[in-house]
């Protein structure tokens, strides 16, 4: 009795009640039914010191930043390059030089593509990516496909929905320029292997961008530990405000790349004959940025911090073994993406029952999940699927929110009979 | 149950069980695709009209039970209308489904009141005229696309 008081002691598990009352939009009814909120590789929920970080700062500290000498501004400076030092910290870069700020996991890739890209590839250049791949880390390495010529190749996926690695092997070669691959799939929940993909490239001195949208909310992140040369993640999957990105790059990598936009901010001087640019990160941080959204994305990683991370991990990684096994006792229910390294993201079909109807019949019963291609529509035609049904689950989600998910989907079966 | 059998009416899952007039169309005179980007359905609609008057109509495709039962219930309702007909029924249609609830469907359109439901989900109003929004492409002769060729 007294070694298993002890052992709770060591180990404390997250009070997900308490949790739960940090995040005001969880307690409300959806079509009379109590909200079960398991769209979060979509979008995750705001907790309270999120929300008043961001209060705080319209209500007491508002201003530009980098701008003025008044007191305002100061302020507005300090909290906003604060939450550069803290994102800094969350991914362990070596420097919050490291740390750009622009609107989201797309743009992020996107300034790479157009300002590492254009600088440093040519045409017939391979950027390497994989089938998984959300159209984030698509469509900007097509654009500059037009715009340069250079080649796109992909990692095939086995059927368990886990990354090809010894055909990853073979395409990897001296046209490889790039390796631009997803941490972990938002359709599949697949956490790939990176760090060992890394070293591969970079044994042929391939760089390598790791696109975290989906990794970040669900386990630390140390880019070093890694060896990212890019490192890619949007604020609003964490617990923080959307319209904010991050892009992480090594000192030396975004020194030698030039400026992304133009404008305010991002010079030292401008003249008609020309313009000097100022220092990185704010080279690439043209024009006044989502202050109060940066600000608020500091407070959602403290937040997170708070909690711990390995303790997140530890208790989603039980959310996803207890729904799973329930998911697959519903008959005629079929989980897409069986990788043995999992987050808490279940993508499933059940029948045929169009996922759609899946999502409306589930929101009828409170349950939020998000249905469609999920941005993967090349990893759909893989899977030889229009559509999935997707619960993903977040830490304040609960063991009796899997029981209404599966109230919710024997109830859409019998409605289809 | 009773609010999502008001979505999920007995007509629309029979119809989405077994889809009428399902299937390509030999010397079809318009054809149009549909594509839904949001859910993934897709459709093909065939036509055949002799002057004014649509005589024959059948689709292929997939995609979720409204739109199925939505394109399946249309081919039924709209054969040996004129184009006109055609056209004003579906602008009775779509006010339905973005209508107000508890508004009364118009009488005309019959068998189709079935997705009045439709209104109360904004989401799945694209569901329920795809297959209408193909007509009129097909009607305008808008439709025919080598694309969907093979």
């Amino acid at each position: 009795m007294k070694s298993k008081q002890n052992l709770q002691l060591v180990r404390p598990a997250l009070d997900i009640e308490a949790i739960r009352q940090d995040f005001p939009v969880l307690h409300q009814a959806i079509r009379g039914k109590p909200l079960v909120y398991l769209d979060n590789a979509a979008s995750t929920q705001k907790p309270r010191a999120v929300i008043q970080a961001v209060k705080d700062f319209y209500e007491k500290d508002y201003s530009n930043i980098h701008r003025g000498v008044h007191t305002l501004s100061e302020r507005a400076t300090i909290a906003y390059e604060s939450a550069r030092n803290e994102v800094a910290h969350f991914l362990n870069a070596k420097s919050e030089k490291e740390i750009v700020f622009v609107r989201g996991a797309t743009e992020a890739i996107n300034l790479v593509s157009q300002s590492w890209g254009k600088k440093f590839l040519k045409a017939g250049d391979e950027v390497l990516i994989s089938h998984m791949e959300h159209h984030a880390n698509i469509v900007p390495w097509q654009l500059l496909r037009e715009q340069i010529g250079i080649e796109l190749k992909v990692i095939p996926i086995t059927d368990q929905g886990e990354l090809d690695l010894e055909a990853f092997e073979k395409l990897l070669s001296k046209k490889t320029k790039l390796l631009s691959l997803v941490h972990i799939s938002n359709t599949l929940g697949t956490i790939n292997p990176v760090k060992d993909c890394i070293k591969k490239a970079h044994a042929l001195g391939i760089p390598v961008l790791i696109d975290g949208a989906q990794a970040v909310a669900h386990q630390s992140v140390d880019v070093q530990d890694l060896d990212a040369d890019f490192y890619v993640f949007s604020s609003h999957k964490v617990f923080s405000p959307s319209g904010v990105g991050v892009l992480y790059a090594k000192e030396a990598i975004l020194d030698s790349m030039p400026p992304y936009q133009g404008g305010g901010d991002m010079i030292l001087t401008v003249s008609f004959e020309k313009t000097t640019y100022n220092e990185i990160p704010h080279k690439f941080e043209a024009g006044t940025p989502n202050i109060e959204g940066v600000i608020g994305l500091g407070h959602g990683i403290q937040y997170l911090k708070h909690l711990g991370l390995d303790k997140i991990k530890a208790y989603e990684e039980e959310l996803l073994s207890k729904a799973t096994l329930a998911l697959k006792e519903i008959e005629g229910l079929q989980i897409i993406g069986e990788a043995k390294n999992k987050v808490s993201v279940i993508s499933f079909v059940l029948k045929d029952i169009h996922p759609h109807d899946i999502g409306t019949l589930l929101d009828n019963e409170g349950v939020a999940v998000r249905t469609g291609h999920h941005c993967t529509m090349p990893l759909m035609k893989r899977l030889g699927l229009p559509a999935t049904a997707r619960a993903s689950f977040a830490f304040y989600n609960t063991v009796e929110e899997i029981d209404a998910l599966l109230r919710a989907l024997e109830k859409a079966k019998k409605v289809f009979g | 149950m009773d609010d999502l059998r008001e979505l999920y009416q007995e007509v629309i899952l029979d119809h989405n069980r077994h889809p009428r007039n399902f299937s390509a169309m030999e010397g079809a005179s318009a054809k149009a695709e549909g594509y839904n980007p949001l859910c993934g359905d897709q459709l093909t609609l065939y036509l055949k009209s002799e002057g004014d008057q649509i005589k024959d109509l059948s689709f292929q495709g997939s995609g979720c039970a409204i739109s199925k039962a939505s394109a399946s219930l249309m081919t039924e309702a709209l054969k040996g209308k004129s184009k006109q007909e055609a056209l004003e029924l579906f602008k009775k249609f779509h006010h339905m489904v973005t209508g107000s609830v508890g508004e009364e469907p118009d009488p005309s359109l019959g068998k189709l009141a079935v997705f009045a439901g439709v209104c109360e989900y904004p989401a799945r109003v694209k569901c329920a005229s795809l297959a209408w929004h193909t007509l009129k492409n097909a009607l305008e002769g808008k439709g025919e696309v080598a694309k969907t060729e093979g």
